[in-house]
């Protein structure tokens, strides 16, 4: 009961926090513009993509995606290894 | 334990259009909303749809996990060389030296709004191609592996 008041009282503090912090935004007018002014102005001449979204994942952040693809790579192998003893029809040592 | 006629004849009707479905978002990933994550898990959910509809032992005997997990090293492997090979053209990684060439998807893009081209887009469709072949056979090979965890309950 005391464990639940305490996770539950530090949790409004938390949102407390946040609120205020996100209050205080304005939202849709970020302060710094730079890059996304680039990225808009230049992406369809220097990437040629129409989708503004796959000329930032795909070209100017490429290595972004490598590692995605890489990071989904590792989770099958993950699961594939998991999995294996039951592929196989065996029992695991612990059943 | 298969499912009825009905789901089994939709299932045959629905997984081309899905099929379908999935190539296009990944194919005109460039020009519309979409791309090779996205088409390749539509094409993933289609394989989900057909070992619903027949059952786990009967899909597994004609889709092999080998084959599944060859697409997912040939899309990643793909998605490496295409980059890589932008050392071949005298540039750093990544660099999209297909753009505005003139050959392949190599059709110069205007700023502003246009009519969008299939042919445009440097390398980044064959990206897409690449990722998307390697999220279908990465997200079915998913499916696959957690349906064997509880094949015994169920049949």
């Amino acid at each position: 009961m005391k464990k639940t008041v305490v996770l539950m009282g530090s949790l409004l503090i938390i949102c407390a926090f946040l609120g205020v912090a996100a209050l205080n935004l304005t939202f849709g007018v970020p302060k710094i513009t730079d890059m996304d002014d680039y990225f808009l102005r230049f992406g369809q001449e220097q990437t040629g993509t129409n989708n503004q979204c796959t000329s930032v994942t795909f070209d100017f952040r490429g290595f972004d995606t490598l590692g995605e693809s890489t990071v989904l790579f590792c989770a099958v192998i993950g699961v594939a290894l998991m999995f294996r003893k039951m592929q196989e029809g065996e029992e695991h040592e612990d059943e | 334990m298969r499912m009825s006629k009905l789901v089994r004849t939709g299932a045959d009707f629905l997984y081309p259009a899905v099929l379908i479905f999935g190539l296009y978002i990944v194919a005109h990933g460039h020009l519309t909303p979409g791309g090779g994550f996205q088409g390749g898990a539509v094409i993933a959910t289609g394989a989900a749809l057909v070992i619903v509809a027949y059952s786990y032992t009967e899909v597994r005997q004609w889709l092999s996990g080998k084959v599944l997990m060859g697409q997912e090293v040939i899309g990643l492997m793909g998605f490496i060389g295409v980059a890589l090979l932008a050392f071949a053209f005298g540039q750093v990684f990544f660099f999209n030296y297909l753009n505005a060439s003139g050959s392949l998807f190599g059709i110069p893009v205007p700023y502003g709004i246009n009519a969008g081209e299939l042919n445009t887009g440097g390398f980044v469709p064959l990206m897409n191609f690449a990722v998307g072949i390697e999220v279908w056979g990465g997200l079915t090979l998913v499916i696959l592996y957690m349906l064997s965890g509880i094949r015994k309950e169920v049949s």
